[in-house]
């Protein structure tokens, strides 16, 4: 079954979306995503949709139930790298993915979930 | 005077054809000039409209018409299906109403992202949802 990478780097999680994700796709990376955040123990997960040329409102739903569950088990996630004209559409839209961290790219996300793990895991 | 340039049905049935409607709609608006934020805009409408027919309607089709009016060039994408209908529009279109587990932000979503907006349905007689977009972004 196709699936998407889910990659460790330390104390976090690296998933990269390269593919235009049908719905089925996307939910299978959510519950890959949740069982390898506790099977890997992961402080934090970066989520890069670099590649994505479109996230509507099923991928923005998907998204926030993966940095939701992520929280719930303690761990922060990042999302990085959308496209400017994705954002202007999802805004546009009416999505403006509350409750989600968002960095420039890939270093920057890693960068920011770093720091919260120095700071001891103190969440603003 | 405006004229079709081009036509073409495709198939809704499954998700997988909810990625190919995406892919074709990026093509056509490519095809129609249309610039980068308003390829997205547009195949994120066509994506919200397309799952619908998939989820809610049971299945239909999208015909995808290139259209000419002068020196404008716009795309219209109309999404049909036989399914249950919709029983109240005005309350279908409100932002955060879903029938399902959607955030409900589909169809008005589409009215935002696109120039013209259309949706005829009745109970049990199907429903069809029509949106057009002009490159530039006129018309609006």
């Amino acid at each position: 079954m196709e699936r998407i990478p889910i990659l460790q780097m330390g104390p976090f999680l690296l998933v990269s979306i390269q593919v235009d994700m049908h719905d089925q796709l996307a939910m299978t990376l959510q519950d890959d995503l949740t069982e390898q955040i506790v099977k890997a123990r992961a402080k934090g997960v970066v989520i890069d949709i670099s590649s994505l040329e479109v996230v509507d409102s099923f991928i923005g739903r998907i998204l926030g139930n993966m940095a939701a569950m992520a929280r719930v088990l303690d761990a922060e996630t990042v999302v990085v790298g959308m496209q400017p004209a994705v954002a202007i559409t999802l805004v546009e839209l009416g999505l403006s993915l509350p409750g989600i961290r968002t960095a420039l790219n890939i270093e920057k996300g890693m960068a920011l979930l770093r720091h919260k793990l120095d700071a001891g895991g103190h969440r603003c | 005077m405006m004229t079709v340039s081009r036509r073409e049905t495709r198939a809704l049935r499954s998700s997988d054809d909810v990625v190919r409607v995406r892919q074709a709609v990026r093509q056509w608006a490519m095809a129609q000039g249309f610039s980068l934020v308003d390829q997205t805009k547009m195949v994120t409408a066509a994506s919200e409209l397309a799952r619908n027919t998939v989820d809610y309607g049971g299945g239909g089709n999208v015909l995808l018409e290139a259209l000419n009016e002068g020196s404008r060039r716009g795309l219209k994408l109309t999404f049909s299906d036989q399914g249950p209908g919709i029983a109240d529009i005005e309350l279908a279109l409100r932002d955060g109403y879903t029938s399902g587990s959607g955030l409900g932000l589909g169809l008005g979503g589409a009215r935002r992202l696109t120039n013209e907006f259309a949706i005829d349905s009745t109970p049990g007689g199907g429903t069809r949802v029509t949106i057009t977009r002009w490159q530039c972004g006129d018309r609006r």
